[in-house]
């Protein structure tokens, strides 16, 4: 599988660590919404399909980016920095290879 | 239906092994059942099993949309231990072992169990010590435990570097001896004789498509051969649980799904005849009895529903094999597959009611949940028929996890990535 960092190009999944499901959203430190902790913590969409997710390029220049994934095929519809500037987000399609 | 035996096994080969039976029958879905378990893997089986067994509720369906043993029944590596730390782990696994140890048996199918031992390594004081509680633990709720010496591992697997020099140095390790490994299919195929031979439907190549309801209540399936009713009905579909709590409508579940590899090398001569893991990475081995070395580590660490693994995973594993045993660097690898599994937030299962009116909920087996078979089924047929859980799977819970009693036995907090 390759991802395509938008400030190193396309390099090989190993350079990458997984930071996990991108759609979670942390409540404010002092809230004390259960409900909304338990769902940042613990409860997960899952889906088989496009997944929104934050990896980290590690290996690289290590910025974080948002990924969306297909978690049945591995493809890759697009890749962006986690945070910061949208005009920076990389767009393309990578054949996942696994 | 015949029972197997000396008698019939003769017969049988007198006649030319014309006669056998189907081991189940393939009948068409009913308008409605008691019961209807959507899943054909290993704990939806166990369970239809049980309910039979157990509980005298026969009038049930058993849904499997491939064909029996397709999942992760008949992907995973086999290992059957009871080796646990927390107490409510400790408990359900023993009682999954004590099932085990005569379910060849009870099944009048030979399953093939065979305790010969898991050994998991030690590499430092630190982890032997942590071992040693672990022991502890395990004997004191009445599991067997013992701690091993570098010399006596060596004696036991005389292939592994136990050199001063090896890379990860082995000081020691903690062996439960009742453990082992059963053949995967056998487990499938025995209890689907079972279920189907106290009147159980067991229905290959259907699909659960939707939930049927009553008010609030679910009341059936419907699915790729037509609608099915049923009074209760219970999700035992592992890697495919949020695919399937979706469809009750149910978006977001404590589980995510992985792919797990395993692998499997051509065969050998006898070379090493217990369970084994390496304590410095994720890697464990044993052999089976045709002979091929059967191994596997860790998930390849990122959401998946492809069955099927990526190559970081396979580099890994084979370091880590080769980090314990030099020797099997000329060994070629036959065959390497991946299996979808549910992966809980703490590592431990949920077997429960609910989590809506008329729905039972079996699934977070991690990459765990083979020895869980018996157990599983078993605890599952009672909470369906009674409505209420055993004392052993009380505390697996859907709700433990909003109300902080997580089962975690890593003591890792909450990350699906766990046993
Ligand atoms: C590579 C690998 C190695 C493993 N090694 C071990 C090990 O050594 N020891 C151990 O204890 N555990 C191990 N495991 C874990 C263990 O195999 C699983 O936790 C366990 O088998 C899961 O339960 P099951 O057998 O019921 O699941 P499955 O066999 O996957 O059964 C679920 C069934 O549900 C069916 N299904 C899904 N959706 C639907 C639907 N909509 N309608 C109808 N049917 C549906 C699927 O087709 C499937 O047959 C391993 C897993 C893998 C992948
Ligand atoms: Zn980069």
């Amino acid at each position: 599988m390759l991802i395509t960092c938008p400030y190193c190009g396309p390099r090989d999944v190993i350079e990458f660590t997984y930071q996990g499901d991108g759609n979670r959203e942390r409540p404010q430190p002092a809230s004390q919404d259960l409900d909304a902790w338990n769902a940042y913590v613990y409860d997960r969409l899952n889906p088989a399909g496009d997944h929104n997710e934050i990896w980290q390029h590690s290996g690289g220049c290590r910025a974080h980016l948002r990924v969306v994934r297909n978690t049945l095929t591995h493809e890759i519809s697009s890749v962006a920095f986690a945070r910061g500037d949208h005009k920076s987000v990389a767009r393309h399609k990578t054949e996942g290879k696994s | 239906m015949a029972e197997y035996s000396a008698f019939s096994l003769l017969k049988n080969a007198l006649t030319g092994n014309k006669d056998w039976k189907p081991a189940w029958r393939k009948p068409d879905p009913k308008a409605s059942y008691d019961v209807i378990v959507i899943g054909g893997g290993g704990h939806g089986l166990s369970t239809a099993y049980y309910l039979a067994k157990e509980h005298g509720i026969t009038n049930v369906a058993v849904l499997e949309k491939g064909w029996l043993g397709s999942g992760n029944v008949g992907r995973n590596t086999t290992a059957v231990r009871s080796n646990y730390l927390l107490p409510a782990n400790t408990r359900f696994y023993e009682h999954s072992m004590k099932l085990w140890e005569n379910l060849s048996h009870d099944l009048n199918y030979n399953v093939m169990f065979s305790q010969r031992g898991c050994l998991n390594l030690a590499h430092t004081p630190a982890q032997l010590d942590d071992f040693a509680r672990r022991g502890n633990a395990m004997r004191h709720l009445g599991v067997d435990a013992e701690l091993m010496t570098t010399a006596e591992i060596a004696r036991l697997v005389p292939a592994l570097d136990v050199s001063a020099t090896a890379r990860f140095p082995i000081v020691g390790g903690l062996m439960q001896r009742r453990a082992g490994t059963a053949r995967h299919d056998a487990v499938a195929w025995g209890y689907a004789r079972g279920a189907d031979r106290r009147g159980v439907d067991i229905i290959e190549n259907c699909e659960v498509t939707g939930f049927l309801r009553d008010g609030d209540r679910i009341s059936g399936v419907s699915t790729s051969r037509g609608e099915i009713r049923a009074r209760k009905v219970a999700v035992a579909v592992a890697g495919s649980t949020g695919q399937v709590m979706r469809l009750a409508g149910i978006d977001t579940m404590p589980i995510e799904s992985h792919v797990l590899q395993a692998f499997v090398t051509e065969s050998l001569k006898p070379f090493i005849n217990t369970v084994l893991t390496f304590g410095m990475g994720h890697f464990y081995m044993s052999q089976s009895d045709k002979g091929g070395l059967v191994y596997g580590g860790d998930l390849d660490g990122y959401n998946s529903y492809a069955q099927r693994g990526s190559l970081p995973v396979v580099d890994e594993v084979m370091s880590e094999m080769l980090a314990l045993f030099p020797g099997l660097a000329r060994v070629r690898m036959l065959r390497s597959w991946g299996g979808v599994c549910d992966m809980s937030m703490d590592g431990s299962p949920i077997i429960t009611i609910g989590p809506l009116p008329g729905m039972y909920l079996n699934c977070g087996w991690c990459y765990g949940g083979f020895k869980a078979t018996p157990a599983s089924g078993w605890c599952f047929a009672w909470t369906i028929a009674k409505d209420e859980p055993h004392d052993i799977n009380a505390p697996f819970t859907l709700d433990r996890f909003h109300r902080g009693l997580v089962i975690d036995d890593k003591g890792q907090g909450a990350t699906p990535r766990l046993h």
